[in-house]
C-alpha cells in the first residue's frame, strides 16, 4: 500500500511542483503583498501591515479610469457580442450551401494573434496627416465627419476598442451557439411547423429555452473574459494605456508591476484582488439569475 | 376526409454519386385512403414509408405526383397550412413545457377569427388529455413521464387542434412489449372515437395487422400490396408480402409443378389445378401443416417447442429456402420426438406458389 | 374551386417569404463575413504596397497594380523578425511538450491509481481552476525575477507548463477507458507506465490532439507574460515583437513593412487552422475560451 501511494505521488509530482510554485504559493502571496505597506522591490522590505494599498489604489485616478473603461467595455461588448453571435448562428443554421465556408471565415479571428491584427485595426481606424484612413473614408462617403479613432476623442477610442473586442470574441460564441442550435431536436421544429407556429414564436418558445444553458454559459464566460480585457487595448493604443486614457483594470495591474510606472507589486496585488472580487460578484449574480431562468 | 395520392414519387439526390444520381424513396404511389379509416403503412426500414408520411404532412415535397385532401390539391401547400397532426417517433415533446403547455401549444398559434380564449384553450387541452387518459398529469414535465405517457401527450397534442388527418410515425417502437399491445388498442380506440383519417407507419406487421382497416405493404419505395389485413395475409400478391407478413414467418421451398401436382423434393405434396408444368417457389404458412401419420409431406424433425396453446415443430428439408422451418400444431397433437422425421398433410389455402423469376403469385384452384 | 385559389395564394406567399428570408440571411451573413475578412485583406494588400506608394495615397486604394515583396525583405532585415519567430516556435513546442508530460502523468494518477487523499486532492485541483492568472502573475513575476530567470526560455516556459483544466479534461477521458483493460494489463504483468504509454495515450489521442491544438494557439498568441519577463529583444516572442515593431521598429510610419510582419506572424496559425479545421473547431468548442 505504501509503495502504491508512493508511486501515485510520483506521477503527480511534476504537476504538484509546478502548481505549487506557480499557482498555490502566488495565490497566498498575493494576499500578503496586498497587505504589506510600502513594499520595496529592490530591498524586499516593507514598513507596515494594513489596507493602505487598497485605499491607495481606490483613490488612484488611473485606477478609477481603468475601472470605468473596463465596465463600459463589459457592458457594451458582452450583450452585444452574445446577441450578434446568436443572430449569426441562427443564420448559419438556416442555410445549407456555403455553410462550412461561412463557419470557417467566422472562426478566423480566433486563430489570429490579437496583437498583430490589432495593428491592422489601428491602421484601418487611424487618421494621420498623410491619410484619412480606411474607416474615415467610409464615413466620408456616407457624408460624415472624419474622426481620429486612435488618438482622438474618448468615445471614438472606446468604439474601436469595443468593435475590436467583439470581432475577437465572436468566433468562440458563434461556434458554441451554432453547435447548441444544431443539437436541438429537429422534430421539435417540424412539430411546431405543422401546428402553424409563427417564426418568432418558434424562436422565443422553443429555440431560446432549448439553448438557454449555452447562452448563460457564454454570458458568464463573456463577463469574466471582458473584465480581463487588456491585450486588445494594447494592440490598438500601444503599451502606454494610461496616457491614452484607455487603460483597463488588468492593464493597471501590469503597469503597477512593471513598465514605466512599475515596481509596486503591493499596489498591483491590491488591484488584482479588487478585480477578482468584482468578477466573483458578477459571476455569482449571473449564476443566481441563470438558476431562475435556464431550462436544463 | 379522404386522401388521394396520385403517382407520388420522391427522389433524393444521392450522396455517393457512384450509386447513381438519385435514391428513389417513394416510387409511383397511387392510393386513395377512404375517409375516417385507420391505415397502416408497413415495410422494412428504409422502404419509404416514413417519406410517404412526410410527403402527406408536407415536410417533404414530392418530385412527381400529387396529393389531394378531399378534392383539394395540397401538393405544394406548406405543412403549416395543411391542418395535419403528426406524432413523431421520438414524440418531439417540448421538454421545457408542462404537459398542459405542450397540448395547448398548437392552440396558441390560432390567430384572427380562430383565436381562442385562455379558458377555452385549457378546456380543449383537458378534453384531449381526457381522451388519451393523461388528464391527471397536466402539470408534469415530459421528463417526468414514462414512455407510454409521453406517447399519449404527443397524440393529445396532435389531436387538440382537430386535424384533418392524423399521422403517426412508428408510434409504438419506443415502448416495451407489454405497453405496445396496450397502446395499439388505445390508438384504435382513439381513432374510432374521433373518426379522423389516420395513417400510421410501422415495421412491425403484428401492429399493422391488428388495428388497421387497411394495410399498405412497401419495399424499396414500391407499394407491393394494399388491402384489408386478413386479405393481404391470405392472398399475398408476391413472395415479399408473403414472407413479410405473419409470425412465425412463412416457410419457403424450392418446388416444381408437374401434371398439376406440386412436388417438393421427390414427394407429391398437393394438387394444384390450373398451374402449368414449371419450377415454382412454394410458401406454406406454419398453420398450413397438419400432423398426419399418412401425410404426403415428410420433413426432418429437429425439435419441438411447446408454446402453451400451440406447439411449434421445427423441421428441416433439403429443398427449404427458409433458414428455419416451423409448423404450428395444436398442443394436444402428439409428435414422436424419438423419430427423425415427421409427416404432414397440407391445407391448400395456406399454400402459395410464386414464379421464381418475378416472385409474383401463381394462383391455383383450391 | 374556391378552396383551390385560396391555396394557390398561400403557396405563393409562403414561397415568396421563404425566398426573401433566404436572401436576407445570405446578405447579412456575407456582410459579416466581409467585416471579418476585410482586415486580413487589408493587411495582405498593404504589405505588398511599396512604402512610397502607400504614403502617397491620401485616399487609400483598394488594390494595387504593382505589388512588391520589398516589405517582407525589410521586415526580416530591419528588425529581428526571424528571431521572434524562432523564439515563439521554441516556446510553443517546448511548453506544449513539457505540459503534455506533466498533465498525462497527473491525469493518469487521478484516473487509475489509488492513493490516500485522492478525492481531497482532486477537489483542491478543481478549485484551482477558478483562479485567474492575473492574480498569480504578480508573484510569479517576482519569483522569476528573484531566480534571475528574466530573459531566459526557462522563465518564459515554466509557469505555463501545467493546466488544471487540461488535467481535468484528460482525466475524464482516461476514466472512460474500461477499467477491465487496466486489470487485464495488470494480470499480464504490464507495468503502469507501459500501460499508460501503449494503451491509454493511443486511445485518448483525440483529446490529446485537442489539448495540443488549444495549447499551441494559446502559446502562439501569448503576450502578457512574455512582455513582463523579457525586455531583451533576443527573447521576444512574436506578440512582443510586433509591439516593439509598432513602437520602435522601421521608423514609426513604415506601415507596409509592419503589415508584412503581421502577415508573417499570422500565417502559421491560419494555415494550421485551415488544415485541421474540424479538429480545431471541435477542440475549441470542447474546451476553449477566449475573451
Amino acid at each position: 500500500m505504501l509503495k502504491k501511494n508512493l508511486k501515485a505521488w510520483l506521477y503527480l509530482l511534476p504537476a504538484l511542483l509546478f502548481l505549487g510554485a506557480f499557482m498555490v504559493y502566488p495565490l497566498i502571496d498575493v494576499f500578503v503583498y496586498s497587505l504589506e505597506e510600502g513594499y520595496n522591490s529592490a530591498s524586499q522590505t516593507y514598513h507596515g501591515v494594513g489596507l493602505f494599498n487598497y485605499s491607495y489604489v481606490l483613490h488612484d485616478p488611473y485606477f478609477l479610469q481603468a475601472v470605468k473603461n473596463t465596465f463600459i467595455l463589459v457592458i457594451i461588448t458582452v450583450p452585444l457580442s452574445t446577441i450578434l453571435a446568436l443572430f449569426i448562428s441562427l443564420g448559419l443554421n438556416s442555410i445549407q450551401p456555403l455553410r462550412h465556408a461561412y463557419q470557417t471565415i467566422y472562426f478566423l479571428p480566433y486563430v489570429t494573434n490579437t496583437l498583430a491584427v490589432g495593428l491592422v485595426f489601428m491602421v484601418l481606424f487611424k487618421k494621420t496627416p498623410y491619410s484619412e484612413g480606411m474607416v474615415n473614408l467610409l464615413i466620408n462617403w456616407f457624408g460624415g465627419q472624419s474622426v481620429d479613432f486612435i488618438d482622438g476623442p474618448y468615445w471614438a477610442k472606446m468604439f474601436v476598442l469595443c468593435f475590436y473586442t467583439i470581432w475577437v470574441v465572436l468566433p468562440f460564441k458563434v461556434l458554441i451557439l451554432t453547435s447548441a442550435l444544431a443539437s436541438v431536436d429537429e422534430n421539435l421544429y417540424k412539430a411546431a411547423r405543422l401546428d402553424n407556429t409563427p417564426k418568432w414564436r418558434m424562436f422565443t418558445r422553443i429555440t431560446l429555452p432549448m439553448i438557454s444553458p449555452m447562452i448563460f454559459y457564454l454570458v458568464i464566460t463573456g463577463f469574466i473574459g471582458a473584465f480581463k480585457a487588456y491585450s486588445d487595448a494594447v494592440a490598438l493604443f500601444g503599451t502606454d494605456l494610461n496616457a491614452a486614457g484607455m487603460n483597463t483594470i488588468v492593464g493597471y495591474v501590469y503597469d503597477m508591476l512593471y513598465g514605466n510606472s512599475g515596481g509596486y507589486p503591493s499596489f498591483a496585488s491590491a488591484a488584482a484582488l479588487i478585480l477578482f472580487a468584482i468578477v466573483l460578484t458578477i459571476t455569482c449574480i449571473n449564476l443566481l439569475i441563470s438558476k431562475k431562468h435556464v431550462h436544463h | 376526409m379522404k386522401i388521394r395520392l396520385e403517382n407520388l414519387t420522391k427522389k433524393f439526390p444521392n450522396r455517393n454519386k457512384k450509386h447513381g444520381e438519385y435514391v428513389i424513396a417513394v416510387n409511383d404511389f397511387d392510393f386513395e385512403i377512404p375517409s375516417g379509416k385507420l391505415i397502416g403503412l408497413l415495410g422494412p426500414s428504409g422502404c419509404g414509408k416514413s417519406t410517404t408520411l412526410n410527403l402527406i404532412s408536407g415536410l417533404e415535397t414530392p418530385t412527381e405526383g400529387k396529393i389531394f385532401f378531399g378534392e383539394d390539391d395540397v401538393t405544394h401547400l406548406p405543412p403549416e397550412n395543411r391542418g395535419v397532426g403528426l406524432v413523431f417517433q421520438n414524440y418531439a415533446l417540448y421538454p421545457h413545457l408542462t404537459v398542459q403547455q405542450n397540448i395547448m401549444f398548437p392552440l396558441q398559434n390560432l390567430r384572427g377569427k380562430d383565436k381562442l380564449s385562455k379558458d377555452e384553450m385549457k378546456r380543449r387541452a383537458l378534453e384531449a388529455a381526457k381522451l388519451v387518459q393523461i388528464d391527471t398529469l397536466m402539470e408534469r414535465k415530459p421528463s417526468e413521464l414514462s414512455g407510454g405517457q409521453q406517447q399519449r401527450v404527443a397524440i393529445a397534442r396532435a389531436l387538440v387542434k382537430m386535424p384533418r388527418v392524423l399521422l403517426l410515425d412508428e408510434p409504438l417502437s419506443n415502448l416495451d412489449a407489454r405497453l405496445r399491445l396496450q397502446t395499439r388498442e388505445e390508438i384504435r380506440r382513439i381513432q374510432k372515437a374521433t373518426g379522423i383519417t389516420t395513417i400510421f407507419v410501422t415495421h412491425d406487421q403484428d401492429e399493422a395487422m391488428s388495428i388497421s382497416d387497411q394495410i399498405v405493404v412497401m419495399k424499396d419505395g414500391v407499394v407491393h400490396q394494399i388491402g384489408k389485413p386478413q386479405e393481404v395475409y391470405d392472398h399475398p400478391t408476391n413472395l415479399f408480402v408473403a414472407t413479410f407478413l405473419g409470425t412465425p414467418s412463412i416457410n419457403v421451398f424450392r418446388a416444381r409443378v408437374q401434371g398439376e401436382k406440386l412436388y417438393i423434393g421427390e414427394e407429391n405434396v398437393l394438387a394444384t389445378p390450373g398451374i402449368q408444368d414449371r419450377d415454382v417457389i412454394c410458401a406454406i404458412r406454419p398453420e398450413g401443416f397438419l400432423l398426419d401419420q399418412e401425410g404426403p409431406f415428410t420433413l426432418g424433425l429437429d425439435r419441438v417447442e411447446i408454446m402453451g396453446r400451440d406447439t411449434s415443430v421445427v423441421c428441416t428439408h433439403e429443398a427449404a429456402v427458409s433458414e428455419v422451418l416451423r409448423a404450428i400444431v395444436r398442443t394436444d397433437s402428439l409428435v414422436d420426438e424419438e423419430k427423425n422425421t415427421v409427416r404432414f398433410s397440407l391445407l391448400p389455402r395456406k399454400v402459395h406458389l410464386f414464379d421464381p423469376e418475378t416472385e409474383e403469385d401463381l394462383p391455383f384452384e383450391v | 374551386m374556391q378552396m383551390n385559389t385560396d391555396y394557390a395564394k398561400i403557396e405563393r406567399r409562403s414561397l415568396f417569404r421563404r425566398r426573401t428570408g433566404k436572401a436576407v440571411t445570405y446578405f447579412l451573413l456575407t456582410l459579416w463575413a466581409l467585416i471579418v475578412l476585410f482586415p486580413f485583406y487589408w493587411m495582405l494588400l498593404t504589405s505588398v504596397k511599396s512604402y512610397g506608394a502607400y504614403n502617397a495615397e491620401y485616399v487609400p486604394a483598394f488594390f494595387t497594380l504593382s505589388p512588391t515583396f520589398e516589405n517582407y525583405h525589410t521586415a526580416f532585415t530591419a528588425v529581428p523578425l526571424a528571431r521572434y519567430f524562432t523564439n515563439t516556435l521554441i516556446f510553443t513546442l517546448v511548453t506544449t511538450a513539457v505540459m503534455l508530460v506533466v498533465i498525462v502523468l497527473a491525469a493518469f494518477a487521478f484516473a487509475r491509481l489509488e492513493f490516500k487523499g485522492k478525492n481531497l486532492l482532486f477537489t483542491l485541483f478543481l478549485s484551482l481552476m477558478m483562479i485567474p492568472t492575473e492574480l498569480v502573475v504578480i508573484t510569479n513575476f517576482q519569483t522569476i525575477t528573484n531566480l534571475g530567470m528574466r530573459n531566459t526560455f526557462a522563465g518564459l516556459i515554466l509557469p505555463s507548463v501545467t493546466s488544471v483544466f487540461y488535467i481535468y479534461l484528460l482525466k475524464e477521458n482516461f476514466e472512460q477507458i474500461p477499467e477491465e483493460l487496466y486489470k487485464a494489463a495488470q494480470v499480464d504483468g504490464t507495468g503502469d507506465f507501459k500501460y499508460l504509454l501503449k494503451v491509454m495515450i493511443p486511445i485518448s489521442q483525440p483529446t490529446i490532439v485537442t489539448i495540443v491544438i488549444l495549447k499551441i494557439i494559446e502559446c502562439w498568441n501569448s503576450y502578457v507574460w512574455p512582455r513582463l519577463i523579457t525586455d531583451d529583444p533576443m527573447y521576444f516572442l512574436v506578440s512582443n515583437g510586433i509591439q516593439e515593431i509598432r513602437e520602435n521598429g522601421f521608423g514609426r510610419e513604415n506601415i507596409p513593412a509592419m503589415m508584412a510582419a503581421v502577415v508573417v506572424i499570422s500565417v502559421p496559425l491560419i494555415v494550421l487552422f485551415l488544415i485541421f479545421r474540424k479538429k480545431v473547431m471541435a477542440g475549441v468548442s470542447r474546451g476553449g475560451t477566449k475573451g
